[in-house]
């Protein structure tokens, strides 16, 4: 399923999403991109690696990023608990499909957002960068958060000719 | 999962114009040989057709006025000539342009017009070896045929009348249809083909033109050509098919897959049967190898805890299995590198035409077998260091002969496998690489010092620094941008080494050494912290022993003396901050990468660990310490580390620190 900045709504269905809750907030994923819902397991930190993606993990024999959102949203980082769980997706990024894990701090459910109720994120009243989101959701009195992921792995991404300098 | 049908023809059409190559470069050394004729007339052949039917037009047309071209050489109207094999070389070029989409019409057209040319010269001499195999294959007064298309030979796009159509303009044809196959209404498919045919052609034709006409569906078919009027004589010589004109009679089996082997396209199959497999199916593969091996590990501690013999029987059986799978799933991956070599035939053509050298190219060892993924990044050195023999290593055929040698150049390439390495050397008979102007343009550059004594090594070392050519002037071949410099940086990045000889006046050899593959290491597994990391071994020197009374006395200098020579020192602990306290015996590993050496400290050697190596993530393309990943025994994951960086990073903090302290 293509990740376009606007979601891709249809009319009759909306949106498919994979909902999640992390530090507090409500995410969602679009549920085509999901591949897998893994339970905690043994994570191998990367010295020197951007606290976005600070880890590996082994997916069926691949190595998969682990990504934390939580810094680049402003939250705490969190103890994992027994409802934590990483939710691997596929992502294109730089034009190849890109397996990377998300930390969750528990997943909700699958379900279906609509387009009349989403707005562009506002310009104050949230404590993250803006362009951080793709638009946030109304939601049986909730707030979903659809993140641009794509926007947000582009740093790490970019060719980087100045290395990211060890301690 | 959907494929672009013409991404398959792309292939396709990059083997055929491969082996076309090959067959026009063979036949230039030996022009009467028909064999190659007809080979290269195939393959020109199938590429027409297929390119046709996945809608290559401008291809097949262009093929076409090729193929008419051999057609004529074929058939000895036009004798076989080194212009005319020329003309098809670069024609070929042209085509892999036409399939990529990149061809110049101009430029399609100026090869025509050579070709018409070099037809023209060669046309209507007499061309004693083709002329008598155009009449050797059984050309007879005629033909009978019984044939069946193969039932999806129209869904496959082939149409049955146009086949028809190719036999009428053989000659004069009786077609009958055989229509006792067709099924009753309600059992009829229809797109398969359930009718057969029984034709008889007269005229002056031979049993080839009739095959060619079943080019692409004769591997399935069923077919039985006998001449007519004679004893009855089967496309092959299998005994038992002797049908009568009107017989109405199967071929064997047999029969019609014989008949398909002699076809182009199974060509390949002549050296073992072939599968094509995309890349990332079989890394997909390797990736539940892998998984297949740590799970079975995992079984392995189970069974070895409980007390059920017949658990450990299994598990032991599942232990050996997966390990033999590992080992075979290693030697997918490797390609003779007779793949290789073939390529530099051409190149050797093609510089001998620039050059106006005699030049001869010598291969060996070519069945030894390397890693796909190093032997297509091996192609671009490998141009490199052979256009500089040639180019500058090779004399002009006068200046050979005047110096007492053959007037023809000889390039050797050659590879061996010497353990966990393959060693490539390359070796020209030229001149020798000229020490005096090395050494002068090294000093002109500021490299070293007006008369700085040097070894022979390190002198000849200097046609790797960057920027360095030793080229009086900069000639078509060699001033392309790239220098011994990028060479020697691919090498490396192969994990290879490279090694220069030369002796005057009689030529130079460069051996390069490479891994059989990239796909696994022989590591160190160390612990720092409560991370596990892997040290490459090539890489490692030796480990010594870093007692914590050691350690901090020597807190603010970071060096040892290791046989006298210091060497600076990295506490991995520090540099990947891993906030743990360290071990009380500490190790050491002096790890090192050409002149430099390091120590790496860590907390404890695990042992020898072999690596299957996997890369990083897109997103870690910032971390430049880490070379890849793998997976160890019980599933978890461990960074291999990057030896050079590693060693670049060590480098100016001790200096740093010494200029400091």
């Amino acid at each position: 399923m293509p990740y376009s900045k606007i979601p891709n709504w249809t009319p009759e269905r909306g949106l498919e999403v994979l909902t999640f809750g992390l530090g507090g907030e409500t995410f969602a994923l679009e549920a085509g991109i999901v591949q897998e819902i893994l339970d905690v397991q043994p994570i191998t930190r990367v010295p020197g690696a951007d606290p976005l993606a600070a880890a590996v993990i082994n997916f069926r024999g691949r190595i998969v990023p682990l990504a934390d959102l939580r810094g680049s949203f402003g939250m705490e980082a969190h103890a994992t608990t027994a409802d934590s769980r990483i939710i691997v997706i596929e992502l294109e990024l730089d034009g190849d499909p890109t397996l990377i894990g998300l930390a969750a701090d528990r997943v909700n459910e699958v379900t279906v957002l609509h387009a009349g109720d989403a707005e562009e994120a506002p310009v104050i009243g949230i404590r993250w960068p803006r362009e951080h989101v793709r638009c946030l959701v109304r939601r049986a009195g909730d707030v979903v958060v659809l993140p641009d992921l794509p926007h947000l792995f582009a740093r790490l991404t970019g060719r980087a000719d100045d290395p990211v300098t060890l301690h | 999962m959907s494929e672009d049908p013409t991404a398959a023809f792309r292939i396709e059409a990059g083997e055929l114009l491969e082996q076309v190559e090959q067959g026009l470069l063979d036949l230039r050394d030996r022009l009467g040989d028909l064999g190659l004729v007809n080979a290269v007339f195939r393959g020109l052949h199938t590429l027409k057709g297929s390119g046709a039917m996945f809608g290559f037009d401008a291809l097949a047309g262009f093929t076409h006025h090729c193929e008419t071209a051999f057609d004529r050489v074929r058939k000895g109207d036009v004798r076989a000539t080194p212009e005319l094999v020329d003309v098809i070389l670069s024609a070929g070029d042209h085509m892999r342009a036409l399939v990529d989409g990149a061809a110049s019409p101009a430029e399609g057209q100026a090869i025509l017009d050579r070709l018409a040319a070099a037809v023209d010269a060669a046309a209507g001499v007499d061309a004693p070896g083709a002329a008598a195999a155009a009449v050797a294959p059984a050309a007879t007064q005629g033909w009978t045929l019984t044939f069946t298309l193969p039932p999806d030979a129209m869904a496959n796009g082939t149409n049955p009348l146009a086949l028809l159509d190719e036999l009428r303009e053989l000659g004069e044809a009786t077609i009958v249809a055989r229509t006792d196959a067709i099924p009753t209404l309600d059992e009829l498919v229809p797109n398969h083909c359930f009718v057969g045919w029984d034709c008889t052609l007269i005229g002056d034709i031979t049993r080839d033109a009739i095959e060619d006409v079943f080019l692409f569906v004769m591997d399935d078919m069923e077919i039985t050509i006998a001449p007519l009027a004679s004893q009855v004589e089967a496309i092959d010589p299998a005994p038992e098919a002797a049908p009568g004109p009107a017989a109405d009679v199967v071929a064997p089996p047999v029969a019609a897959n014989d008949a398909g082997n002699r076809q182009p396209a199974a060509a390949a199959r002549a050296q073992g049967e072939h599968v094509r497999v995309p890349a990332e199916r079989l890394d997909a593969l390797m990736d539940r190898v892998g998984e297949l091996v740590i799970a079975q590990s995992r079984l392995s501690q189970l069974a070895g805890h409980g007390q059920d013999l017949a658990l450990r029987s299994v598990s032991e059986e599942i232990e050996r299995l997966a390990g033999e799978m590992r080992d075979t799933m290693m030697v997918l991956r490797m390609v003779p590198v007779s793949t290789l070599f073939g390529r530099f035939r051409r190149l050797i053509h093609d510089l001998a035409i620039e050059t106006g050298k005699s030049i001869e190219l010598v291969t060996e060892g070519e069945t030894t077998e390397v890693d796909k993924t190093v032997i297509e990044r091996l192609f671009d050195p490998l141009v490199h260091i052979i256009r500089n023999s040639c180019d500058h290593g090779l004399e002009t055929a006068g200046d050979r002969i005047a110096a007492g040698k053959p007037g023809t150049g000889l390039i050797r390439l050659s590879a061996h496998q010497a353990g966990g390495e393959v060693l490539i050397t390359i070796t020209d008979d030229g001149r020798g690489i000229a020490r005096d102007r090395i050494r002068a343009k090294a000093e002109a550059n500021g490299l070293i010092t007006p008369g700085q004594p040097m070894s022979d090594d390190e002198l000849l070392g200097l046609i790797f620094h960057p920027g360095f050519s030793t080229a009086a002037q900069v000639t078509n071949l060699s001033g392309r941008g790239v220098g011994m410099d990028v060479v020697k940086r691919t090498i490396e990045s192969l994990r290879g080494s490279i090694v220069v000889k030369s002796v005057d006046g009689a030529g130079s050899t460069i051996t390069l050494r490479i891994p059989l593959t990239l796909a696994i290491i022989e590591g160190l597994l160390v612990r720092v912290g409560e991370g596990r990391y892997v040290i490459p071994l090539s890489a490692v020197e030796e480990c010594l022993e870093l007692s914590l009374e050691e350690d901090l006395r020597s807190r603010g200098r970071s060096i040892i003396t290791l046989r006298e020579r210091l060497i600076p020192f990295l506490r991995l602990r520090e540099v990947f901050d891993t906030g743990t306290r360290p071990d009380t015996y500490q190790k050491i590993v002096v790890v090192g990468t050409g002149a430099e050496r390091v120590g790496l400290v860590v907390d404890q050697i695990i042992g020898n660990h072999q690596t299957v190596i996997k890369a990083m993530s897109p997103l870690h393309r910032g971390v430049a310490s880490f070379a890849g990943a793998t997976i160890l025994g019980d599933g978890s994951v461990a960074l291999i580390l990057d030896i050079a960086q590693l060693v670049a990073l060590g480098q100016p903090r001790e200096e740093r620190r010494l200029a400091a302290g």
